[in-house]
Formats: structure tokens, C-alpha cells, sequence
């Protein structure tokens, strides 16, 4: 295997064989001797085939039950493979969970070595990096309780706190964002940013597009134990949301089956100055650009522009059928200025192209995200959703 | 692979600690009970075989006898029904990360092991209390331990693999270990056996151990394999103990592979 490839996974099969009835008791071993007992047999991985190089920030993504969490395993070395084989240089991390080993009844403290030490650290080298892992998971005062005493969201904390420490040659992450609140999510995001400086190899499963296409350099999209498309993360990200799309909304499976064209929105966000930028202040306005080529004016009926809160809260929803002028639709581009009068928090935008109401041709499900952080102006506002325009008065 | 590699001494020291801790966590002896456990046994049975069915007649030093009895027996016992539920009691460990499968057995055994130092200390005192003489074939006391260690272990292994397929090898075993108990001279000692059945009972490495550290710490009275049949049918519990051995090995090997689909 050449030097600069940190996993080489080469025609890799995995089937799990699912006995209709699973025998557990000796009695039913005795009493099955001699029946044929049915057995089916499901393949989870067809021949997978692909590479890691070193220093890749690896994503794989693909809907429940596409057989990236096996995939992770067998490469994590839980699995092991039906047939074909992993092959790998350099020591490995993996984190199919976070907190793996947590004891309940031992306390955060002892959590933390035996954690640690399943991570390879040893008591020494533990307590050289304790008070940064207590800094970090901001635990400081419940480090002596058990726990079984902690939140969830606490555990995850620690947990997490002791994860970052790990150094491999190889780390693997299973879902680690979808556990926790956005806090911690920030903290995830920060990590990786790290990791990606330092051209750490990392393999990553997740369902998020937007962290794909934001740390990833390679990416690989499964689908029922294959390979449906690898190499730029955009594009896979792109095929992911057409698989979705079509689980979503079977209306348009058919325009999205005819060709891979039908993909054709593009989205940027900007301020008014048209410089790119993913931060603003609350009051700000935003520009967003959504272009598209090869697309017949007459299919297109009109452009849908939504922000969404990262908390899941539908902002606004904005169409051209409702305020815009005839004939921009020629030029395959247009932009659409917003006053930012939200509050505090992560957005972001869900671009639709309709060729009549109700009837989406191409979409852009998870689209370019921004923050608002008004912390340092005076325009603070910290409750609700949105700042609605106002004015106070006495009663007369 | 390099079974003591550091990051699995690092592991395996982690997880005994961890058993100790959470063990002996909220009781007010804490591990004072895991020397008390077999005491009481001894104690109880004691009184019962001394005064009752008075088995101690002709047995040198019958006390520190049944004692150290009782104290290898608990080994055994401890360390294959620990390990028989290691990996179903570890599955979170094997399901997600990929530490060698050996270890979680292995961990239940050391903790047996630390204990078994602690108590046999307790029987050589008892033993010298008890009018002993110490003597340099005490010293044969640590090949036979590592012999015990390694029968017990395999078969830990064997349970442990078989009892992820089958659930009810726990019941089996209980029961296994009840007629083990009294069909090894534990209680008893073997010159009440009729003496054309003595040979067959060597057949259970556990007597032939169990009689051998006998024979070391306590009597050079006592019957033990080779000065009951000669040398050549002798090493018979011995080659028991390989064959099972090299047996749990392979079938643990095997079988580890998909402990992590089987759990």
C-alpha cells in the first residue's frame, strides 16, 4: 500500500445472517437438530471499493440503513468483514459513541481516567490533561458526583471533552453531532476546524450536507450497500439531497430522474457591499444570490427563498410570484435584499425553483447558513424570533 | 498482535480497577467481604464435617486443609462465572470499540487472582496457627496457582463464547459448579474414596490441583496423583489442562469475531 494512504478498503463484502428464529436456549438447539433452520441473509455491503489518503477529512453520508454505520465498524475493527478486507496504515480512534465504558456509578473524575485509558492514555498521562478536559466540559464543580447524577447533556460533555484529547493517526466519528444542543454543536464545529488545519485524517459519518461541504475533501455517498458517487463533497452532498428528494416528494421523482441537469441552483450569501460574508449583526441586511443555467424561462415559474432558524423555526418564506417584477427570468440570476430584523442565532436558507405552485423542479434543501451576533452593537435583542417594527406611546 | 501491548495493559489495569471500585462501592467492609466470603464457607463447613460427620479423622491439620480446599475452589468458581458473563455484560465495549475480546475475560480473572493472593495469605496463616511447619515445598504452591490460573481462565473463555449463543449456559453452569464442589475433594479427603475409584478422580484437574497445593503447603500426607497411579497416567490432568486450553483459545478466537453482531 502506498505511503501516502491512510485506508485502503478493497472489494469489501458484509452480510449478516438474520436466522428467521434465533436460537438462544440449548432446549431449542436440541429440538432444532436435524431442521433446516431458514435463514435469510441480508447483504449490508456489496463490494465496496475506495481510499483514504492521508490527511483527508473523510465524509460519508447516505440514509438509514445504506450501510455506513457498518461500514464504520468494520473499519473501526468492531465488524469483521464477511469478505475482502480493510487495510489500513497508522493506529486508529474510533468514536462510534461518545463516553463508550462510562460507568454510572463511578464518578466524573474516574470517568474521566477510564474513558481516558480506553482511548489509550495511561493514569500519567491522563492526569497531565485532566484540568484541561475539566475546563473544557465546564464541570468543574460535579467532577466528584457519580454519574448516574449527571444530564445526558452533561455526560456528553465529559464526554466529549476527553473525545478531543484522543490523537491517532486515524479518528472516526459516527453521528457525534446529532447528539447535544447547539452549544455543543459550536464546540463539535470548532474541533473539526481544528483538525481540518492540522490535515488530520479523519473519517466522518453524518446526515448534516452543511458539515460536509464545510470540512470535508472527499466524500462518498452509500446507498443500499454501494457506492453511489464519490470524490467532491458538493456533488455528493447535491446526490444525497436528490435521494432525498425523492423520498420527500415523489411528485418530482420524475424530473429528477431524466438528468442529472436538473440540478441547477446555485446560491451565495453577501451584504450589501456584495463581499461574502456568513455573520451578521441583528438590523443588517443581507444579499443572497440564487443563479441557475440551461433551464427553459418558460419552465420556471418562480424562485422560493425561506430562512430557517438552526432550531428548526420557519422565519420567513419569500417568492418572487408575490413582489417582482416581469422578465428576470431570462437572466438566469437575481438577488433578493433582506433587513435582518431576527434575533441572535445560527440560519439558514432552503432555496426552491417551482415551475408552477406547489410543484418544485430543484431545490436547495440545506443552503448557505449565516449567524447573527449582536452581542457587541447596540441593537440587542435577546427574546423571540424576530424584531418586529415598533414604536412605544402614552395613552392619550 | 501483541497481546500485552501497552495500550492493553493500560486497558486491562482500567477495567480491574474499575470491577474493584464499583464492586465494593457502599458496603461498609467493602473488600474485607471478598476475604470473608470464603471464611464463613469455611466456618460453616467446619463446624458441619468436624463435629458432625467428623471427616477430619486421620487428616492432619484438616482446618487449614479444607480452607485452602475452599480457597481454590472460590478461584475457579469466581473466575469462570465472571468470565462466563464478561463479554454479554461488556457487550457496550465490544459493540463499539475494538479492544482486543480477550481483555474483558481476562479483566474478571485478575480481579479472582488478587483475590486468591489475599486469601491464600489468610491460609498460611491459618495453616502455621494451625501447627504447619513452613517448609520449602511451599515454594511448589506458585506453579500450581499458575496451573489453576490458566485451567480456570480457559475454561472462562469457553463459557464466555458459548453463553453469547446460548443464554442458558448460566443455569448449566450453576449446576456444574454444585456437583464439582463435592465431586472434588473439598470436603472430603480422598482416602475416603475406595482406593480402585481414587485414580478416576484425578481425571478433574481441580482435584489433582486442589491435592497438589495440599501436598505443598499443608501435609505431605496427602493423596495426590502421582503416588496414587504410576508417573505416566500421572501427567493425565496436566495434558486435561492443555488440551482445553489450546480448545478455548482456538474457539475464542473464532468466535470473537462476531461478538459484536451476536451480543
Amino acid at each position: 500500500m502506498d505511503n501516502h494512504v491512510a485506508i485502503s478498503v478493497i472489494n469489501l463484502h458484509k452480510e449478516f445472517v438474520l436466522p428467521q428464529h434465533k436460537i438462544t436456549t440449548i432446549k431449542q438447539a436440541f429440538v432444532n437438530i436435524g431442521k433446516k433452520n431458514a435463514k435469510s441473509k441480508q447483504n449490508v455491503l456489496n463490494g465496496i471499493n475506495f481510499q483514504i489518503n492521508k490527511g483527508d477529512f473523510f465524509g460519508i453520508v447516505g440514509k438509514n440503513g445504506s450501510g455506513k454505520s457498518t461500514l464504520l465498524k468494520i473499519l473501526a475493527g468492531v465488524y469483521s468483514a464477511t469478505s475482502g478486507g480493510v487495510e489500513r496504515n497508522g493506529e486508529l480512534t474510533p468514536f462510534i459513541e461518545l463516553g463508550v465504558g462510562f460507568n454510572p456509578e463511578l464518578s466524573g473524575r474516574d470517568n474521566v481516567f477510564l474513558n481516558a485509558a480506553l482511548l489509550g492514555f495511561s493514569r500519567s498521562e491522563t492526569a497531565l490533561l485532566y484540568d484541561e478536559i475539566v475546563e473544557f466540559s465546564e464541570l468543574k464543580d460535579s467532577m466528584d458526583k457519580k454519574l448516574k447524577n449527571y444530564s445526558s447533556g452533561m455526560q456528553v460533555r465529559l464526554a466529549f471533552a476527553i473525545a478531543v484529547k484522543a490523537k491517532n493517526d486515524i479518528l472516526i466519528f459516527d453521528e457525534v453531532l446529532a447528539v447535544g444542543d447547539e452549544a455543543f454543536q459550536a464546540k463539535c464545529l470548532d474541533v473539526f476546524e481544528k483538525y481540518k488545519a492540522a490535515k488530520q485524517t479523519v473519517v466522518l459519518v453524518t446526515h448534516s450536507m452543511e458539515t460536509v461541504r464545510r470540512f470535508c475533501n472527499k466524500a462518498m455517498l452509500l446507498d443500499k450497500g454501494e457506492i453511489l458517487e464519490i470524490g467532491d463533497p458538493t456533488k455528493v452532498s447535491r446526490k444525497y439531497s436528490k435521494l432525498n428528494d425523492i423520498e420527500i416528494d415523489k411528485m418530482i421523482k420524475d424530473e429528477l430522474d431524466a438528468s442529472d441537469s436538473a440540478r441547477f441552483l446555485e446560491a451565495e450569501i453577501t451584504d450589501k457591499n456584495n463581499n461574502k460574508c456568513h455573520k451578521f449583526s441583528s438590523g443588517d441586511t443581507i444579499r443572497i444570490n440564487v443563479s441557475w443555467k440551461g433551464l427553459d424561462p418558460l419552465m420556471l415559474e418562480s424562485i422560493g427563498i425561506n430562512i430557517f432558524k438552526r432550531t428548526g423555526e420557519h422565519i420567513t418564506g419569500l417568492n418572487t410570484r408575490d413582489s417582482f417584477k416581469e422578465g428576470w427570468k431570462e437572466k438566469e440570476r437575481l438577488s433578493l435584499d433582506v433587513d435582518l430584523e431576527i434575533t441572535d442565532g445560527r440560519y439558514y436558507l432552503l432555496i426552491e425553483a417551482f415551475q408552477e405552485p406547489g410543484k418544485v423542479i430543484d431545490a436547495i434543501y440545506e443552503g448557505p447558513d449565516f449567524d447573527i451576533d449582536s452581542r457587541d452593537t447596540e441593537h440587542i435583542k435577546w427574546s423571540g424570533l424576530v424584531d418586529l417594527p415598533h414604536k412605544w406611546s402614552d395613552i392619550e | 498482535m501483541n497481546y500485552l501491548s501497552r495500550r492493553n495493559r493500560i486497558i486491562l489495569r482500567e477495567m480491574v480497577t474499575t470491577d474493584f471500585k464499583v464492586r465494593y462501592q457502599g458496603s461498609a467492609l467493602g473488600y474485607l467481604w471478598s476475604l470473608l466470603r470464603p471464611l464463613l464457607l469455611f466456618a460453616v463447613l467446619y463446624v458441619v464435617f468436624v463435629y458432625i460427620f467428623k471427616l477430619n479423622k486421620g487428616v492432619p491439620h484438616y482446618g487449614a486443609y479444607l480452607l485452602l480446599g475452599i480457597v481454590l475452589w472460590t478461584f475457579f468458581m469466581e473466575t469462570t462465572v465472571i468470565g462466563m458473563s464478561s463479554v454479554v455484560s461488556k457487550g457496550d465495549l465490544i459493540r463499539k470499540i475494538s479492544i482486543p475480546r480477550y481483555l474483558v475475560v481476562v479483566s474478571g480473572s485478575i480481579s479472582a487472582l488478587i483475590n486468591l493472593g489475599f486469601n491464600l495469605l489468610v491460609v498460611l496463616f491459618f495453616a502455621i496457627v494451625n501447627g504447619v511447619e513452613p517448609s520449602i515445598s511451599w515454594i511448589l504452591i506458585i506453579p500450581i496457582i499458575i496451573e489453576l490460573f490458566i485451567f480456570s481462565l480457559a475454561v472462562a473463555f469457553i463459557l464466555s463464547a458459548f453463553y453469547v449463543k446460548f443464554r442458558d449456559v448460566v443455569f448449566i453452569w450453576e449446576v456444574a459448579i454444585q456437583v464439582g464442589f463435592y465431586a472434588t475433594p473439598i470436603l472430603y479427603s480422598l482416602s475416603l474414596v475406595p482406593v480402585q475409584y481414587r485414580a478416576w478422580v484425578f481425571l478433574n484437574p481441580l482435584a489433582q490441583i486442589i491435592q497438589d497445593a495440599r501436598y505443598s503447603l499443608i501435609t505431605n500426607q496427602t493423596i495426590v496423583s502421582w503416588n496414587t497411579t504410576k508417573f505416566r497416567y500421572a501427567v493425565i490432568p496436566i495434558i486435561i489442562v492443555f488440551i482445553v486450553s489450546v480448545f478455548s483459545l482456538i474457539y475464542f478466537r473464532k468466535q470473537s469475531k462476531n461478538f459484536a453482531e451476536n451480543i
